[in-house]
């Protein structure tokens, strides 16, 4: 474990702890930005350079984009604590025990797991050639099913949040 | 601590908090986030094993995390369309409003 994966993996977490937790809807979409930021350097520091460049560009470029857009749309600020405090605060501790109990549960996986099996020494190369060769050789199916559903689910987006047609009643 | 594990901790530590926020949160926006928060997580985990694990050279956890992306895309903005339309027919985007069928 280096420095930087230290640096990163700190960036990535308070980048998403911040986006679950913010107040601001806004405040929280940019947070999201860090952490899918670290993310990408993590990626980059284990070798991925096309995913980390990707992540850069579909997430922070797309999905953030989108984010901030829908907010923008809806204007969906959480309300102030008083309006809806009664059953809240249990529902919260519920999630947060949810939570808790998941990460204790990989966790003990983990410590229980022993990975120590398998750990390549040399750094793997993936080169944009390698691929390119990969994903139409030995991918093209999942690679043209994927291409269909960005279609279908673009087209759908569409439709969905087309403006309704006023129907006469 | 060896830096499979690391990785596998810090992927771990992700979806922990993309769940207890989906669970926490009542905007849909920020549940649609937690989601995304999760499938990242995963994808982390790929690319540690696809890193450590055996036959790197085959890629296939790179190109794994590739369909993930392009899923998850694809899956944000029907999320998001399918929340500006409830917005526009409900007048609001928290999920504890939205407890009738028929509005």
């Amino acid at each position: 474990m280096t420095l930087p994966f230290l640096i990163l993996a700190l960036v990535t977490l308070a980048g998403a702890t911040a986006a679950m937790t913010l107040r601001k809807l806004v405040h929280c979409a940019l947070a999201l930005s860090v952490a899918f930021v670290g993310l990408a350097g993590l990626y980059l520091a284990l070798g991925a350079q096309f995913v980390g460049l990707v992540q850069v560009m579909v997430y922070v470029g797309a999905v953030v984009i989108l984010i901030v857009f829908a907010i923008l749309l809806t204007r969906s600020d959480e309300p102030g604590l008083p309006r809806a405090l009664r059953g809240e605060k249990r529902a919260r501790l519920a999630g947060l025990a949810v939570a808790a109990g998941v990460f204790a549960v990989l966790a003990w996986a983990l410590a229980a797991g022993g990975a120590e099996a398998g750990i390549a020494g040399a750094r793997p190369e993936a080169t944009i050639d390698a691929i390119g060769s990969a994903l139409m050789q030995r991918f093209v199916l999942p690679f043209e099913a994927v291409g269909l559903l960005l279609t279908a689910a673009l087209i759908g987006a569409v439709v969905i949040a087309m403006e309704e047609k006023q129907s006469p009643k | 601590m060896n830096p499979l594990t690391a990785c596998l901790l810090v992927s771990s530590l992700l979806f922990s908090i993309g769940l207890g926020g989906a669970l926490m949160r009542r905007s849909a926006i920020l549940i649609l986030i937690g989601i995304e928060l999760m499938l990242n997580a995963a994808n982390l985990n790929f690319i540690a094993f696809w890193r450590y694990g055996p036959h790197p050279e085959a890629l296939t956890g790179i190109l794994f995390v590739v369909f993930s992306i392009a899923i998850a895309a694809a899956e944000a903005a029907v999320g998001l369309a399918l929340i500006v339309a409830v917005y526009r027919h409900a007048k609001t985007a928290e999920v504890d409003s939205l407890d009738s069928m028929k509005g």
